[in-house]
């Protein structure tokens, strides 16, 4: 059974084709193996009776043409699945249950995969941790009493797990990258447009993507062209032509122009995260590269833009969560009350903070100080990455300013939880696609990541250098089961 | 520039979350270190900078108006937090 856990998503795509395995063989183990897995805390619903009668239906009349024939995969409890609880991480949404499914999740399931469950995440996406979460903190396998990163903590826990195969999350700031970070896996952020946003709980709009969280870069690109497609229910969906992205997946670093911003290098930064970029930087260098000094010199800005733009756009989106047409109600003596309670009630603390922040920023007398303001700035910085573009082909950077840290050690400081999100924040203010890949351990064994952004559109590419790099990292999660 | 206990209660008025005493003056604290942070952009110079509100490049798309969902109010009545067959129900508006 072990050997079933540790194939990749397109190695267990190819025993399911060369009828090696069977569907039901494959997710009863992850079943079996998520079972036992309990105190990790990854899952907010289970699916695993309804997730195994769907691998004897797909085991019964197989259909091998679909690209996830009968794979079982739990996904972030951010996308709505149809009959099937969807919390968003919220007691406010405790005990909704969609009548409709995500574009993105429905796509999974088009390609004939099954679902196991639905997965952590921080309260409405917004978290660094997976600890603003109302059904609790997730553990990293990494190591006890470690964070997994946020706000898809709860499937980059179950994905180094190996509670899953693979899984998709969604990234606003990073709450793709910085999980994967965290947890010795990959995780890409597609361009803006490239994913359907319809059926994901809204967290900022402007800022939302969903994205592969996957073991490798090959998973990622088998993921990535399943899930991106052009949707007329989501407005800002783009209508372009969608590659076969495994397919043309190749190592390719020759003669590629990689971008090394130097504000990316922190004043007081850990030696080991820059050890590791240097390692990054040698070794496309040594597969042809040609390494470029960049400057990005707005990167300072792009925390306070994002603390403005995504609880502005946050304050609106929930606005919604009022008691009256779903979701959690408190009683109040009347209509006000009644609404000022069920949501003072109904939202955890980080939440409340960011719609108080959003609610201020765009009031009247503070619109243009605020919203306005770091609008002109989002265009500074996306004027930053379009300058670089014309000379660079994709950008190298660190996934995140540190490894990650234990259960409570950030939560009493808003400020310092925000930091952790400096070099992924940037890259959703201007659209572009960003992967990270684990490339080495700090001194205690935890995880860290390179991340490599790209052109807008170019997922390609950077897929391509990511399996470059990949193939001569060579990294290995060091874990053992602690939590079994 | 600070956020003072009054203007905490006045935000969480407009956004319709109740607040106590004791946490409006914690939240207050938690807001001006954000504010702290936030008021950097201030350094930038930005009058002519033309405001980016969103990175795709699409225009709206127009579609026809057809009706596409047609007997779902049970669907949409499914979730709504009190029971009722036909409405949504809150408490009484209108004495």
């Amino acid at each position: 059974m072990t050997d079933v856990l540790n194939l990749t998503l397109v190695e267990l795509v190819e025993k399911i084709k060369k009828k090696d395995l069977s569907s039901k063989e494959i997710t009863k183990a992850y079943v079996e193996r998520s079972e036992k897995s309990k105190k990790l805390n990854t899952y907010i619903t289970e699916d695993f009776k309804n997730a195994l009668k769907k691998a004897d239906n797909f085991d019964n009349s197989p259909d091998f043409d679909k690209k996830l024939p009968g794979i079982p995969i739990a996904v972030k409890d951010l996308f709505c699945t149809k009959n099937l609880r969807t919390t968003a991480g919220s007691k406010i949404l405790e005990n909704f249950v969609p009548t409709y499914e995500s574009t993105v999740t429905n796509n999974i399931w088009n390609e004939g995969a099954i679902l196991l469950g639905k997965l952590n995440c921080d309260e409405f996406a917004m978290g660094s941790s997976n600890e603003t979460s109302f059904f609790g903190n997730v553990q990293s396998p990494i190591g006890e009493k470690l964070v997994p990163g946020g706000s898809s903590g709860g499937s980059a826990s179950a994905l180094a797990a190996k509670l899953t195969p693979t899984t998709i999350g969604t990234d606003t700031g990073g709450s793709i990258r910085q999980p994967a970070s965290f947890t010795g896996t990959v995780g890409l952020k597609p361009t803006y447009g490239s994913c359907s946003r319809y059926g994901i709980v809204a967290f900022a709009s402007s800022l939302d993507q969903a994205g592969p969280m996957t073991r490798d870069v090959k998973d990622c690109a088998l993921l990535f062209g399943v899930i991106s497609s052009y949707d007329n229910k989501d407005s800002t969906s783009i209508n372009f032509k969608r590659k076969n992205y495994l397919k043309e997946l190749s190592k390719s670093m020759k003669g590629k122009k990689i971008g090394i911003p130097k504000e990316y290098r922190l004043k007081d930064m850990p030696k080991e995260i820059e050890k590791l970029w240097q390692k990054g930087i040698a070794i496309a260098k040594d597969s042809g590269a040609e390494i470029v000094d960049v400057s990005l010199p707005n990167t300072n800005y792009a925390l306070p833009t994002y603390y403005i733009v995504a609880p502005a756009e946050a304050s609106s989106n929930l606005a919604r969560y009022d008691g009256v047409k779903y979701g959690f109600r408190a009683n109040g003596k009347n209509l006000i009350d009644m609404y000022e309670k069920t949501r003072s009630e109904g939202f955890g603390n980080e939440v409340k903070r960011r719609i108080m922040i959003g609610t201020y920023v765009l009031s009247s007398g503070y619109y243009d100080a605020y919203y306005l303001k770091a609008q002109k700035v989002r265009r500074l910085i996306k004027n930053d990455f379009d300058e670089v573009y014309k000379k660079v082909d994709a950008i190298l950077t660190p996934s995140t300013p540190s490894s990650a840290f234990k259960i409570g050690e950030k939560t009493d400081d808003p400020v310092s939880m925000y930091l952790n999100d400096i070099f992924t924040v940037p890259i959703n203010l201007a659209g572009l696609p960003a992967i990270s890949i684990p490339a080495g351990h700090d001194e205690k064994g935890y995880p860290l990541g390179l991340q490599i952004i790209g052109k807008a559109f170019d997922e390609q590419n950077i897929l391509n250098i990511a399996y470059s790099l990949e193939q001569e990292i060579k990294f290995k999660n060091k874990m053992n089961d602690w939590w079994m | 520039m600070t956020i003072d206990l009054k203007t905490v209660k006045h935000i969480s008025k407009l956004a319709r979350i109740s607040i106590e005493e004791e946490k409006a003056k914690k939240l207050a604290g938690d807001l001006n270190s954000i504010f702290d942070f936030i008021e950097k952009l201030n350094e930038l110079k930005t009058d002519k900078v033309e405001p980016l509100a969103s990175i795709a490049k699409t225009t709206l798309k127009l579609r026809s108006d057809e009706i596409k969902s047609q007997n779902i109010r049970e669907q949409i009545l499914k979730n709504s937090p009190e029971d009722n067959k036909d409405f949504f129900v809150v408490p009484k508006v209108v004495e």
